[in-house]
């Protein structure tokens, strides 16, 4: 059974913006991303998926349920992490989330014990019993994705589950969600503009733009073995660039950092070769996957750094 | 790749599948009604939460005490005494008190949760657009008469041990009973308001204010429909007739604040002000109470989006 299925999915807003037009996938279990750029019909996506808005046509299905006809039992089997700040400051993280794990119907000692439970996972143990008001940016997003884990869903729907954090931040939560769906055998969808995140933790990944489907697959199936050298130089990047080029090397010039197919073993040793011939400061040399962002047509911008850090 | 999913399993990092029951609709309601009260005096919350609150509770049990007091030093005449207080007046005598606590309460159970974007969390549960606003209605009404019933007890308590005959026990026991009666008008209609008021702002602050200022606004349009049914009458000695009668019988109706006592007075006092028209007064507080809520349950319909 699929996790998620969309027929022919439409939402047209009462003010004539199409938000999704004739949107038809089907996602399976495991960790999917769903990326576009804002404004391209994730959070409409995700509100149809629980139920919190009709499509104006077509439909869709969770865990082989319609939202739009059961709601309720939708909802009980899925978590929701929203993207923006919806904490209440005044309240522990731990009367927070056993608070809502009550909203889930789960009986009031069990709560309180799989809210103490999912902090736990979250890695906020020692500090739950503080006000919320008080965490850090960091702090709350955990207490957030804890909230959307606390009545053990079988579906988790994270709405750019890493907004606002720094690069150290930002990757322990991508590990969170890795850990999540698969050691806690809990199929999850993460929505972020960022494609250069999601594509290192996600199974398989569905890019939407402008409402319409890009395209969904297998990451495998996206990016077969293309690993490419990032070359950094704190000086010099074009004298490199000229070097490279005279090497015969296939260079793709990305901002400051220099790009090289890696294709044989020696690569490796000609750039670092190169460099020192020039006597360049080297900044960085780091192997990395192709990126997929490079495999949409009108994919998401091809920076690795996000731009808004 | 993701392992398959497979329930009950439980793995090494501890993480376990919840195999238990999940209970239906009437017990998020149930819950959510009950933190919301809590919520309303401040419990659960941080100490300066817990201030206000008790404090307007304090200074209604002070009111009530000193009240029993005096009674309790009246002169006995007949066998019966005099009366310091009815309880049934008890509530509109000190509804600024209950305004006070109200315009506090509402905000902090309706704007917060629309100002800190805790509501798609909620609406993202099995909670359908009326339980949640129904539950913070009855939790904001259940914590305004339980505001009143404290001090209407304490009244009853400090007359019944003060009476020396168990008939004027019974007899202070039904006064008691119409005190609550009253109080629980008043809290259904004064809960009313505020919620809706609050559901329209984010802003604790903005939503006191507004509150405090519809109510406390609407107070001298009372005096003012008083002064024109006095002007209407000629000023003459004769008491009000006709139109200056029907005005000032009316009047009451002009403000929340008034409108309670006017209901009391109807029910349980023979010298009433406001003539034959106690069925509209209870008429006008039920209208109040539905235009209220409607819109309340209907911003929370499109809030849940």
């Amino acid at each position: 059974m699929p996790l998620i299925a969309t027929e022919a999915l439409t939402k047209r807003y009462p003010n004539g913006v199409v938000a999704l037009a004739d949107l038809t996938l089907g996602v399976e279990p495991g960790i999917v991303g769903l990326v576009g750029a804002n404004g391209a019909g994730k959070s409409t996506l995700i509100k149809i998926l629980l139920g919190l808005l009709p499509p104006t046509s077509g439909r869709a299905l969770v865990l082989g349920l319609d939202p739009a006809v059961d709601a309720q039992q939708v909802r009980q089997r899925v978590g929701y992490m929203p993207e923006n700040d919806s904490l209440p400051p005044g309240l522990s993280a731990v009367e927070f989330v056993t608070h809502m794990a009550r909203m889930s119907r789960l009986p009031k000692s069990a709560a309180r014990e799989r809210a103490s439970e999912t902090l736990r996972h979250v890695g906020l143990y020692e500090e739950r019993y503080r006000q919320i008001g008080g965490y850090s940016t960091g702090m709350k997003q955990r207490v957030k994705l804890a909230q959307a884990l606390v009545h053990d869903p079988d579906l988790l729907l994270l709405d750019e589950p890493t907004n606002g954090l720094d690069p150290a931040g930002r990757d322990a939560m991508l590990v969170l969600i890795q850990r999540i769906g698969t050691e806690f055998g809990i199929s999850v969808v993460v929505c972020s503009h960022l494609l250069g995140e999601v594509e290192r933790i996600c199974d398989s990944l569905v890019a939407i733009d402008g409402g319409r489907l890009l395209r969904a697959d297998r990451i495998e199936a996206m990016t077969t073995s293309r690993d490419v050298l990032v070359v950094e130089v704190a000086e010099g990047t074009e004298e490199l660039e000229a070097r490279l080029v005279a090497l015969g090397l296939p260079v793709t010039r990305d901002g400051r950092a220099l790009q090289v197919p890696l294709t044989a073993e020696e690569t490796y040793d000609r750039i670092l070769g190169a460099v020192a011939d020039l006597d360049l400061p080297l900044h960085s040399l780091d192997q990395r996957r192709h990126r997929v962002a490079e495999l949409f047509a009108n994919g998401a911008p091809t920076t690795q750094e996000p731009a808004h850090v | 790749m993701s392992s398959p999913t497979a329930a009950g399993v439980i793995h090494d990092i501890g993480y376990r599948r919840y195999v238990g029951p999940r209970l239906g609709r009437e017990y998020t309601t149930w819950s959510l009604y009950v933190h919301s009260l809590r919520t309303a005096f401040g419990l659960g919350r941080s100490a300066v939460a817990k201030i206000f609150p008790w404090f307007v509770f304090a200074l209604l049990m002070f009111v009530a005490a000193i009240l029993v007091a005096v009674q309790s030093q009246l002169e006995t005449q007949f066998g019966i005494r005099e009366r310091a207080f009815e309880y049934w007046g008890y509530p509109s005598s000190v509804n600024i008190l209950v305004l006070l606590f109200c315009a506090i309460a509402a905000p902090e159970l309706v704007s917060r949760d629309l100002r800190s974007g805790v509501l798609p969390l909620y609406f993202s549960r099995p909670i359908t657009r009326w339980d949640y606003p129904l539950a913070k209605w009855l939790a904001l009404v259940s914590a305004l008469f339980l505001l009143l019933f404290g001090p209407e007890l304490l009244l009853f308590l400090g007359s019944a041990f003060s009476q020396d005959s168990m008939s004027n026990v019974w007899h202070e026991f039904l006064g008691f009973g119409r005190g609550l009666s009253i109080s629980a008008i008043m809290a259904v209609l004064f809960a009313s308001i505020a919620l809706l008021i609050s559901s329209l702002s984010g802003r604790r602050a903005v939503a006191a204010a507004i509150t405090v200022g519809f109510f406390i606004l609407t107070t001298p349009l009372v005096g003012i429909l008083e002064v024109v049914a006095f002007a209407q009458s000629g000023g003459g000695d004769n008491g009000l007739t006709g139109t200056a009668l029907t005005i000032s019988e009316l009047s009451r109706l002009a403000s929340p604040m008034t409108i309670v006592s006017g209901i009391a007075e109807w029910l349980y006092s023979d010298g009433s002000r406001i003539g034959p028209y106690g069925p509209l007064y209870l008429g006008v507080t039920f209208g109040v109470v539905v235009v209220c809520l409607v819109p309340t349950l209907l911003r929370f319909r499109k809030v849940a989006r």
